[in-house]
Order: C-alpha cells, then structure tokens, then sequence
C-alpha cells in the first residue's frame, strides 16, 4: 500500500531558516562579488498545483473536494576558483489552501563545497539520496521526508551536515556529520491523505535528550565494477520513521511522534544486464526497543523501441517486506508492487507511468497514474491520479478510502 | 600508405562516426580486397586520432519537426580519450530548463555494452541505466544514442565501395555494418575525404534495410594543428521528416581532465 505519510512541520522555525539565508547570501554575494571572481546563477522554478478529489474527506477539516496550492523553489548558485568552491542556496516554500501544516518553507539545501582531486567537502545544508529501487527508498536515511509535499515521500527536508567525500581506486567513501535532527512534516487538519487522527508535532518526543539538537553520524562506501554498482551504509542516530503515540493533548486525542535512537546497516545493489536492471536494497536495524531485518527487491526489464518506434515501455515489480509484520511502522512490510513506464523519446519528453500497489496483509490495493510533458522551454505539465480501493478498518490506509484524487501540476522554469 | 588517420565522430564529448580527424596524408597503398581496404581506411581513421587526451565544448541541439516547429538544447560536453577501449564523456544539460544540470556519464566499451549513468539533480539521485538502448533516440532528438558513441574499430565490420566527388573533394564510400545485434541499422554508408579523413556525410539504413536517416556535416576545423572537429552538422531523418543540427562551440583540447573527473561523485556535482 503507499501508506499515508500523516504530518507537521515547524513553521516558525523554517521562518528563521528562510530569514538567516537570505541574510547570509546578501553576505556571500556582497563578500564574493568585490573580488570579481564569482559568478551567480539563479535559476528555479515555481509551480501550480490544482487537485481534485473523488470526494469530501472522511475526518473533520476536510470537506472540500478541491485544493490549490502554490510553491516555488529558487536556486542560488556561485562559483569560485573555476568551481572548486561552490555555494548553492535552495530556499522553498508552499502556500496551499486548506492544509496548513501544508504551507511551510524550507532551506532544502544551502550547500558550501570544495573539491580537489579526490577529495570534496560539504558544509551547510544538503541533501543525499541513497538507493536503487522505485516505490519505496526503504535505505535513503539522510534527509528526512517532507512528507506533505508529495504522497511517494520523495520530497526531503534539508538537512545540516558536515560532510567529507574521498574517491579511491576502490570506490567512493562519504563520511557525514548530520548536525541537528529534522522532525517528519505531517498534514494538520485541513489536509487530505492523512488518518483520522492528526499528529501533533510541537509535542514530538526524543530518545535522545539532545532532541532537535542531536548529532547523527554516517560512514558510506559506494563502488561500480562491471554490471554491478554496491553502496553500503553505518549510520547511527536518530531514526527519521517516528513512531506515532496516541495521546490527550489539551483534552483531544492526538498522535505524538516518538523518535527512537537506532544504529542501521543498509546495502543497496544493482545489476545491470542488456534491458534488465535488477535490484535490491536491504537494512537492519537496531534500536532499545527493537531488532528487524528489511528489503526491498525487485526488477525493471525495458522494452525498446516498441513497434519500431521511439516509444520504450518498462515493466517493474517489486517485493517489499519487514520482518515486523504488521506492526511495522514501515510503509511496506509485505507489499508487492507493479509498474509500467511508458516514454516516448519525443521533444516534449513525454512519460506516463502506471502503478499498482498490494498489501498482502491487509489485502488493500491502490493505483497510481502519472503522465508528464513538456509544453516549451519554460513549462511543463504533468497529472497525477490516486484511487485507494476501499479497505477493510484493520488497515492504516482505510484513513484513505475517499481520498481517490487527480492533480494537475504545471511548472513553469526560470 | 597513409600514416596516422583518426577518425572520430564527435557529438558533444560524445565521440563517434561522424567528425573525421586527420594528420597527413599521403599516397596510401590500399589492399585490392574492398573488405580489407575498408579496414585498412577504418584502422587509419582511428589510429590518427589518437593523442587528443581530453577535450570540453559546448554543443547546441536544435530539433524542427515536419511542420516546422523547432526547439532547443544545449550541453557541456566532456571527453576523456582511453586507450584500447572506448571512450569516457560527461554530459550536462543546460537547457531546456526543466532539464538543467540533468548530466550523463557514459564509460563506452569497444566490445560490448557500454556502462552509464544518469543524474537527476531535483531528487540528488545518480541512476545506472541500460544501456542496451542503444538505438533509442537521445533527448527526443534524430540522434540516436548509438550515433553519438565512441568511434571503435571493432564496432563495424567495413566494405570499400568506390571513391566520388563529395563536398569535401573526393571521397571514399565505405559501407560499415554494425557488429552489435541491438543496433538500428543495418548498414552505414561513409562519405570520408582522401585527403583529410573526414566523414562528410553518412547515410543509416534501418532494420528492413531502407535510408532512414542522411548526416551531413557543414564544415571542420583544425585545433592543436592535429585534430579536426566538425563545427556543426544536420541529421535528416526521411521517414519521419524531422531534423536535428548539432553545433558546436568553445572546443578546448588538453585542458588536464583525468580519470578522477569522470565518476559518480563528478557526476553529482555537474552544475
């Protein structure tokens, strides 16, 4: 099942974030330019995003059957010394009309780098991604999920870190520093593709007693030899997956997010052979209160030029399992998952991608179509459909059963 | 014979079939047999090419459909020459937008499938992806992935047909017949000068053996005192009625790339 990622964020303190980069890029450009040596780029995007549901929800504050929501996201980018010196400043922010736990900003990424020849050096706020496979990033840890921005979990919050890379004959090693947790976003109470029970983020709970402050650490090798590309991961911190705890805030049932300690392994591996990319990742976890093995594994087999055109049509499956069984808190824990990617190969970049999803726990089943485009050097569209079949009350994705949705998206490029 | 000629078909930092590079030339002694001649030709192509190390340019792709309608790209190309296989490249989109700091590293094999990666910058995600599309269009455009590879010697197996008149003096005609079973073509037919070793115009043939697309080049021009680079070219493809010409600017050769700056870790950080 693509479970409901249910969310908050700290509003107030993105704020700050939003406030300090721009006072710090009006002192690195001012700083930089007096040396004629830097040059600035700015680039981005903004976009709008019109939904409809099937419809009202099935919980209070969400009786609407139509949402707008607007974002944008800038990119600032300089360059010293021929580019080994770079800064990227990548603030965002969403104003959305009924969620807002919705409307929020972040700095996704405001990113210092030096480079040599085999060394390079991050300071600031970044963001990492780890993994091979595509319906769920079961070893991607680093970042944490901006999950209401996007239903796939896609969507990361930045993260501060120090981080240093080495490149060797025998791989890449990437050793970080991740300075400060970043606590999951949930939907508040006007947002849909939530459960019934809003979570309470001001009132998130730590293992760690550092909370927000807590120093996470993480060791990374990554290698390509022949058809085979490996990662495998050491991390130890705070895990980004809350649990959630139901609990009387003020008098009112809500969930408070309970954020364990864990030290984890994961691996992640692809073999890539003609049209076959076969892949698999895996973690295990450990934290007071638990042990568990996870996997997600699966396959992609490409078929080109379909009838002798451009058109190639990928097929992918995949198998996702927890050793916590239902218990999990994981998004699948015995889940299998079907795809089918369509691209064109045209000048507008056209793609359609169909997916469906079985919890073979809860017997739950959900779709999900997506078609993308390009309408000219500036724009592109894309639509997005959900349909959750209804499911019995056992499953967490019941919460979704009127939720069936479809979304326009159009962004436009600057 | 003819000493040195390299051959190169250069598409961006793509190396491929269709610049042709050449030192001297002089009165060549040429097999009798056209299979052997047109390796002979095929051998001395490349040979002559070799030595350029490393090169950066800029490429603009510009694509019209049959109505007429065009539109653009534009890439950083990267190239690092490899000895006994095929080459390495690193490619960064520029433009359209919605494709910016979208880059590609390929390591081309001269026998079997060559080992790529992409990188999408709006998810930090680098993606080995197959490369047994090798027919496959790149980026919408008349150019197909294939097109834009690596010039090997073992990627053809080579016929000499005749010498004629073409656009740079008089050529020799070589038909090249693709060794891997996933390629689109058929056959290739080659228009190289005898002089200067370069292709001029290079006709595909698809899987049911009729023209599917014409490559012209406009002109070339010499850097280093060695090495002659296409300065743009037209591809024409007759079935479909669309086009694509390539141009390329800011050629740089020597400019101290290594190994180390073609590699996961460059690929990710390709602005």
């Amino acid at each position: 099942m693509f479970r409901p990622h249910l969310k908050k964020i700290n509003f107030k303190r993105c704020s700050k974030i939003i406030f300090l980069t721009a006072a710090l890029s009006s002192v690195f450009s001012g700083a930089f330019y007096s040396t004629k040596s830097a040059a600035i780029e700015i680039t981005g995007s903004s976009e709008i995003e019109i939904t409809a549901y099937a419809s009202d929800g099935q919980f209070q504050g969400q009786d609407y059957r139509y949402n707008t929501s607007f974002a944008i996201t800038p990119e600032f980018f300089w360059e010293w010394k021929s580019g080994d010196i770079t800064l990227v400043v990548t603030p965002f922010v969403r104003v959305d009309e009924n969620d807002d736990e919705r409307s929020h900003s972040d700095l996704r990424e405001f990113d210092f780098t030096y480079v040599n020849d085999v060394w390079e050096f991050h300071v600031g706020v970044g963001k990492v991604f780890w993994g091979v496979t595509e319906f769920n990033h079961l070893v991607d840890i680093v970042n944490q999920t901006d999950s209401v921005e996007s239903f796939d979990g896609e969507e990361k919050l930045g993260q501060p870190m120090l981080s240093i890379s080495r490149l060797t004959d025998w791989g890449i090693i990437d050793g970080f520093v991740l300075v400060g947790f970043r606590e999951r976003s949930f939907a508040g109470e006007g947002g849909r593709l939530r459960g019934d029970i809003v979570v309470d983020e001001s009132d998130a709970r730590f293992e760690n007693d550092r909370e927000e402050k807590a120093i996470d650490f993480a060791l990374r090798w990554s290698h390509s030899l022949d058809v085979f590309d490996v990662g495998v991961y050491w991390f130890s911190g705070t895990d980004r997956a809350p649990i959630l705890e139901p609990s009387f805030i003020n008098g009112a049932l809500g969930l408070i997010p309970f954020y364990e300690e864990i030290d984890q392994i994961g691996i992640d591996a692809q073999a890539t052979v003609d049209s076959w990319l076969l892949k698999f990742e895996g973690l295990h976890q450990q934290s007071a209160r638990d042990e568990y093995l996870a996997s997600q594994l699966g396959f992609e087999y490409t078929f080109y030029g379909l009838a002798r055109s451009a058109t190639d049509i990928g097929l992918l499956l995949e198998y996702g399992w927890d050793e916590r069984g239902i218990d999990s808190n994981a998004i699948a824990q015995n889940d299998i998952y079907l795809g089918a990617r369509l691209a064109l190969n045209d000048s507008e970049n056209s793609a359609l991608l169909v997916g469906a999803s079985y919890d073979s726990d809860f017997y739950t089943r959900s779709f999900l179509i997506e078609a993308s485009r390009r309408i000219n050097d500036r724009w592109t569209m894309s639509i997005e459909g959900l349909v959750f079949q209804k499911s019995n009350s056992n499953d967490p994705a019941a919460a979704l059963n009127d939720d069936d949705r479809l979304q326009l998206t159009l962004e436009r490029f600057f | 014979m003819f000493t040195k000629v390299g051959k190169k078909f250069v598409i961006g930092g793509f190396v491929s079939v269709i610049t042709l590079i050449i030192l001297q030339a002089s009165a060549d002694d040429f097999s009798g047999d056209p299979v052997k001649k047109g390796l002979q030709i095929a051998e001395k192509i490349k040979a002559r090419d070799r030595g350029w190390n490393d090169s950066q340019t800029t490429l603009k792709m510009v694509l019209k459909n049959a109505a007429g309608q065009t539109s653009s790209r534009e890439l950083r190309a990267k190239a690092l020459e490899v000895q006994d296989d095929g080459d390495k490249s690193l490619n960064i989109f520029d433009h359209p937008r919605d494709i910016k700091g979208t880059a590609f590293l390929s390591f081309s094999h001269a026998i079997g499938s060559d080992d790529q990666w992409l990188y999408l910058p709006a998810l930090k995600r680098v993606k080995r992806i197959a490369s047994r599309n090798k027919s496959g269009p790149f980026v919408g455009s008349e150019f197909a992935y294939e097109d834009l590879a690596s010039f090997e010697i073992e990627k053809y197996t080579y016929t000499f047909l005749r010498e004629e008149r073409c656009k740079g003096g008089t050529c020799f005609v070589i038909e090249q017949v693709p060794v891997d079973k996933y390629s689109g073509y058929t056959r290739l037919l080659n228009w190289v000068d005898n002089t200067q070793y370069r292709s001029w115009k290079t006709e595909f043939y698809d899987r049911r053996n009729s023209l599917l697309k014409t490559l012209t080049v406009v002109d070339y021009k010499q850097y280093l005192d060695k090495y002659w680079r296409a300065t743009g070219m037209s591809m024409v493809n007759h079935q479909s009625k669309k086009t694509t010409d390539l141009l390329w600017s800011n050629y740089e050769f020597k400019t101290g790339l290594s190994a180390k700056d073609f590699n996961k870790n460059t690929l990710k950080r390709a602005k």
